[in-house]
């Protein structure tokens, strides 16, 4: 039997619109991928949270694999998400650098105090400059960063131990075996 | 003649709103240069938005960067390919002309390529029909 053209293009024309859509409702379109996958890590020197006198840059990780987490107090996400930053701390394969993004000095010191410290330093960034230069347009946000700067991998919202251990520490490992 | 004046104020009014105030140029040309930049930029939070529209916070900040790197005398290509650098193209309203987005220029001619087409397979075949049977455009011959 042959099916007249009347029909079957209809029919095709349909199929790779519901391909389009099985595909792009797969997707979240809050995750943004980020350009700077692959590329050097780009260059900071903020003050720090706890002190002001002192500053924090990437290059006091220089020659090790480092993750830097962009947090603030105004963020849901952030909350949820410390209970995982504090055991990946606690494991302490790798340093987390904190990003204090627009945020208040008082109000994040406090947080920490309360909600207990993953990170080795933090940086304060509260006109938000350094989180524009690394594509920062959400918080939570957690970059990896290799010994060599470059960044391997940044996840978009809440991190959590599973994502840690399926997305970022085969990275880590991989590195570490490479080294 | 009220109810004009006041239509036409009404139509006029978006235009005066702005979004704030913070950051202006002087020289009108700079200040509409800025607009149109901000206007093409999206927002990655509000995606719908452009920079220009949107209250979130990065919106904000992502027009004080703009407003600065214009201060600093750089170039729309330039401040483009420093939000793209950063953000990825997905921050320009307009994406560039790329392999990637082939598919996505073309799609409107190639829609309207295949529309024609359909168009012109119906249109050839009743000429075809009508050729075999000359009879078929005439109207139906009157019942009464």
């Amino acid at each position: 039997m042959k099916l007249p053209l009347k029909f079957l293009l209809p029919t095709l024309a349909f199929a790779i619109l519901v391909g389009f859509f099985v595909v792009g409702l797969g997707r979240n379109p809050g995750e943004i991928p980020s350009p700077l996958i692959g590329k050097s890590a780009p260059a900071f020197s903020l003050e720090s949270l706890d002190d002001p006198a002192s500053n924090v840059t990437p290059t006091d990780f220089a020659g090790r694999a480092w993750v830097l987490n962009v947090w603030a107090t105004w963020c849901g996400g952030c909350r949820q998400e410390h209970e995982a930053l504090l055991a990946i701390a606690r494991d302490n394969q790798v340093p987390i650098m904190g990003l204090n993004w627009r945020d208040d000095r008082a109000l994040a010191l406090g947080w920490l105090t309360e909600l207990g410290n993953p990170y080795v330093s933090v940086a304060f960034d509260p006109e938000g400059r350094t989180a524009i230069d690394w594509g920062v347009y959400g918080a939570p946000e957690t970059f990896l960063i290799s010994a060599e700067g470059v960044i391997l991998k940044k996840r978009i919202g809440v991190m959590t131990p599973e994502i840690w251990q399926r997305e970022f520490v085969p990275l880590l490992q991989a590195k570490a075996g490479a080294g | 003649m009220r109810f004009l004046i006041l239509a036409v104020a009404l139509c006029l009014s978006p235009i005066a709103s702005a979004i704030d105030s913070g950051q202006r140029f002087d020289d009108p040309a700079l200040q509409a240069r800025y607009e149109r930049l901000i206007h093409d930029l999206r927002c990655l939070v509000c995606q719908n938005e452009s920079i220009a529209d949107s209250n979130a916070m990065l919106a904000s900040d992502l027009r004080r960067e703009v407003h600065e790197l214009m201060v600093e005398g750089r170039t729309d290509a330039e401040i483009r390919t420093f939000l793209t650098e950063r953000y990825g193209d997905f921050v320009l309203y307009r994406p560039p002309l790329r392999p990637r987005t082939w598919l996505l220029w073309s799609a409107p001619i190639l829609f309207l390529l295949g529309g024609l087409t359909v168009v012109g397979l119906i249109v050839a075949r009743r000429a075809r029909a009508a050729r075999a049977n000359p009879h078929i455009l005439e109207e139906e011959p009157d019942q009464q």
